[in-house]
């Protein structure tokens, strides 16, 4: 590029163009607006936002450029946004213009492997099929190698999966997400798959401050409002929650505010029932501390608020 | 002799970004399309074989061209067409029909007579590919 006579100008003007024209910027803004934290995951967004940005200015100055290998590899612990980040992605991607269709194709074991011979190619490669032009999500992906049994069909399926991933690279990507623990032991004992992916991506956990953050936009979203005694509770039952097992972060907030809703709606059937004011649109919104207080959390016993018995896989 | 069979016939052979285009039409119209060859191209050879089952539900034409790729792969000098099955009631019929892949020669058809009872004669056209069995035509 030296030896070109206003090389600076036309580059930096056709990136901005680009970067205007991509409407990478709104979805970049929204992205910040509703994922609270997960300062890693944006930075890794927005660097793959850059370099297709910047790709596309490169073939447009007659350099080398290819499409770079996507496929990633998200790992966190229950409850950090693994499946919500995923689902954004399709829609990042195809905004970049990196994918061809707006489209996520969510599966787990059950939908790529297969009950006897011969069931599992076809499976794998029908799902691969629906995938092309978008995102394949593969959800808790560890559970396609299962070393304990030698005659398990989950090999045949990674497999197929790395061929396709490798050979129609600008057909699909690929998004494996799975706890930390048990990724990495996927990983080691399927190393083509690891260096195929080029994207490991760790999602954090969340701080208290963030999961309130989290709390405050999940209720907005569901029509009620935190009064300020509920505040105070939230961050009172956040605090107490974290050090709990079974904690899922951001899972975790959300059963709780389901239960809050539940003790909401008990509480002003109670009032209608003895006779009081049918409640009005503020009532009906309003959740207060005391549908928060009523929570097991706060009863001073080590025994995990009600979403333990439903949540064993989370456990770890 | 080059056969002139479904769509798009009597042009140049598709190339691929056009045959992606045409798969694109068909899904957005909702129809399922499915890949079939022969090496038998006889004009009521209706009937050809079904490489793998249709398929349904697909978004982007990317699934089809991997599957055509796939047959191309293993049949190179097959005759490999893309059907478009409309399932909407009254059509529940294929939309589209075109090929997307021909052999290298096509030797074409010879006309053959045959005499009936009378002096009638009755007419028909033989494919030089089916003297040799399937498998080695092409």
């Amino acid at each position: 590029m030296a030896d070109d006579s206003h090389p600076q100008t036309t580059e930096t003007a056709s990136l901005g163009e680009l970067y205007r024209g991509s409407g990478i910027a709104e979805v970049l803004a929204q992205l910040d607006a509703e994922l609270v934290g997960l300062a890693p995951v944006k930075q890794r967004i927005r660097e793959t936002a850059a370099f297709l940005i910047v790709d596309k200015a490169r073939r447009a100055q007659n350099l080398t450029s290819g499409p770079p290998s996507l496929h990633m590899c998200f790992t966190g612990n229950p409850g950090t946004g693994k499946t919500t980040v995923a689902t954004r992605m399709a829609d990042i991607l195809h905004r970049l213009g990196y994918i061809r269709k707006n489209h996520l194709v969510a599966v787990t074991r059950d939908d790529l492997v297969g009950q006897y011979i011969g069931h599992t190619a076809p499976k794998t490669k029908e799902v691969l099929k629906r995938a092309m032009g978008g995102v394949l999500f593969i959800d808790e992906a560890y559970y396609l190698y299962r070393p304990e049994n030698e005659r398990d069909y989950g090999q045949e399926s990674i497999e197929i999966l790395l061929q396709v991933m490798e050979n129609n690279r600008e057909d699909l990507v690929v998004i494996l997400a799975g706890y930390k623990d048990r990724m990495d032991r996927f990983f080691k004992s399927n190393p083509g798959l690891a260096s195929r992916i080029a994207h490991h991506i760790d999602f954090p956990d969340y701080s208290v401050q963030e999961l309130l953050e989290i709390a405050e936009l999940m209720v907005g979203k569901m029509d009620y409002r935190l009064d300020d005694g509920a505040r105070a509770a939230m961050a009172e039952y956040v605090a107490r929650r974290i050090r709990q097992p079974n904690f899922a972060n951001a899972r975790s907030i959300r059963n709780a505010l389901d239960r809050a809703r539940l003790r909401q709606a008990n509480r002003l059937f109670g009032a209608a029932a003895t006779g009081s004011q049918a409640p009005g649109r503020d009532e009906l919104m309003t959740i207060t501390a005391a549908d928060i207080l009523a929570s097991r959390v706060f009863r001073q016993t080590s025994a995990a608020d009600g979403e333990a018995a439903h949540a064993p896989l989370s456990d770890r | 002799m080059r056969i002139t069979q479904g769509q798009f016939s009597f042009l140049p052979d598709l190339t691929d970004d056009q045959i992606r285009a045409q798969i694109e039409y068909a899904l957005g119209n909702g129809w399922a399309l499915s890949v079939e060859f022969t090496d038998d191209p006889h004009p009521r050879n209706t009937y050809w074989e079904m490489w793998g089952l249709p398929m349904f539900d697909l978004k982007d034409a990317g699934g089809i061209l991997y599957e055509i790729n796939g047959c191309r792969k293993a049949y190179p000098k097959h005759y490999i067409r893309v059907t478009a099955f409309d399932s909407t009631r009254g059509w529940e019929t294929p939309r589209m029909s075109y090929i997307v892949n021909r052999p290298p020669e096509e030797p074409g058809f010879g006309l053959v007579r045959q005499e009936a009872e009378g002096r009638k004669i009755r007419y028909t056209v033989h494919s030089y590919a089916t003297d040799r069995p399937v498998g080695e035509r092409y």
